[in-house]
């Protein structure tokens, strides 16, 4: 029962610390900390919060949750004998319930993976066909359209394309500043921090915890490209880049298609305000306590469900 | 094929159909990229891994086969800036993109934030 508590404890401690951290704002000041504190919270919630359910239900076979799955699965393949204590309804339920949550979870996060890598394909593929190179910007995909996009398809071969309504909207100063915000997103794998999030969504649309947390994680990110790319550029001319992007004007969604999610003014307007008025960096020993943090709590939920007991 | 890959070819010959007003023929899309030396083979290839990809359509004209797009380039352009700017409504995180526009009243505040900035 104890492992089962302590499960329960954590699994609470992430959900309040994710709502509380969806309210943050000390997490601007240090985006690179929070995104790892992120990741600590979404792989310790999922894993105690099924670890829950599975170690109370399987608490009579006293091997804890992943012996006791072991057990549990060797005696029902046998077809023989159950667990030496009685087993009551509740278990019966819980055992249900946090298989089939554990299962949503792991097919949510292999079916995103797959969605994603399939959508890059025929990107790519689609690129290749119709982009095309520019002297001014060497190693840069170029879209012929007069809107204004800068995006990277990440992969291991990952591409940086720009569509001509850039190249005319910026200036050369604005485009480097652009572009370097576009290769730390290549170099630091941003897509991968996104994708557990973005799957999650799916999982749980009707969550407004989950819904923050994938627009903080993803402006967050944002955030850290633009402290990366400062460093190889004015990080005013990425801030006049930005808001030049926001005010370039949206192009006619079809098909009723969602356009420019609420928010997004605001998440501009927080990017630029750091980047011209940089404040105060997290002091050094909070970015340690916070990371050494996030690992212990991604390593208690594991030791956890490996614990006999 | 010289030093130019299998890519760039395709694309050459995607731009090719897409210029012809009808349905062209392997023979004709050879002449129309004459300026390469290209063997016959090379272009048949070519066609036919296109329309194994979905962007090109052959119909039978006798004993040859003609190619025609499947798509218009501007459709396939299209395609692409929705995926870059965010307006599938998927909520994919196939991209990394670098900002969202805004319209109306919003576009106006980072308007006015932009005229700030400059000023200064």
């Amino acid at each position: 029962m104890i492992t089962a508590a302590a499960l329960a404890f954590l699994a609470s401690v992430c959900a309040v610390g994710a709502w509380r951290l969806t309210r943050a704002r000390w997490t601007y000041r240090a985006p690179h900390v929070a995104i790892v504190l992120w990741q600590a919270l979404g792989v310790t919630w999922g894993l105690a919060g099924t670890g829950t359910l599975l170690a109370y239900a399987l608490e009579p076979y006293g091997a804890g949750v992943l012996g006791g799955l072991r057990v549990f699965a060797a005696s029902a393949l046998s077809g023989g004998y159950g667990p030496p204590g009685p087993y009551d309804l509740p278990r019966i339920f819980a055992l249900i319930a946090g298989l089939t949550a554990l299962t949503v979870l792991i097919v949510v996060l292999l079916t995103a993976g797959v969605q994603t890598f399939r959508a890059r394909r025929r990107h790519r593929t689609l690129l290749a066909l119709i982009s095309s190179d520019d002297p001014e910007v060497p190693g840069v995909r170029v879209v012929d359209h007069p809107a204004a996009a800068a995006y990277c398809v990440p992969g291991l071969r990952s591409q940086v394309v720009i569509s001509r309504g850039t190249l005319k909207l910026l200036s050369p100063a604005e485009l480097t500043a652009v572009l370097a915000h576009e290769a730390a997103h290549v170099r630091e794998r941003h897509d991968l921090v996104l994708l557990p999030f973005a799957a999650l969504r799916r999982a749980l649309p009707w969550s407004r915890t989950v819904e923050d947390a994938q627009r903080e994680v993803g402006l967050l990110v944002e955030m850290a490209a633009d402290d990366a790319a400062r460093r190889y550029c004015s990080p005013r001319r990425l801030a006049t880049a930005l808001l030049r992007f926001g005010t370039a004007g949206a192009i006619p969604t079809p098909h009723g298609a969602l356009g420019a999610t609420a928010g997004a003014t605001a998440a501009v307007m927080a990017r630029v305000e750091r980047l011209v008025t940089p404040g105060p960096r997290l002091p050094r020993r909070v970015r340690y306590g916070i990371v050494t943090f996030s690992m212990a709590l991604t390593a208690s939920a594991p030791l956890l469900w490996v614990m006999p007991h | 094929m010289g030093v130019k890959g299998l890519g760039e070819l395709e694309r050459s010959i995607m731009d090719v159909i897409w210029a012809q007003p009808s349905a062209v023929t392997a023979r004709e899309v050879g002449r129309l990229i004459a300026d390469r030396d290209l063997a016959p083979t090379t272009v048949m290839t070519v066609l036919d891994r296109l329309t194994r990809k979905g962007f090109l359509i052959r119909s039978r004209d006798g004993r040859a086969w003609r190619y025609e797009p499947a798509e218009s380039r501007d459709a396939y352009i299209a395609e692409l800036m929705l995926e870059a700017l965010d307006l599938t409504g998927d909520r994919s995180a196939a991209l990394t993109r670098f900002a969202q526009a805004v319209s109306g009243p919003e576009a106006e505040i980072l308007r006015r934030a932009l005229t700030e900035l400059e000023e200064e």
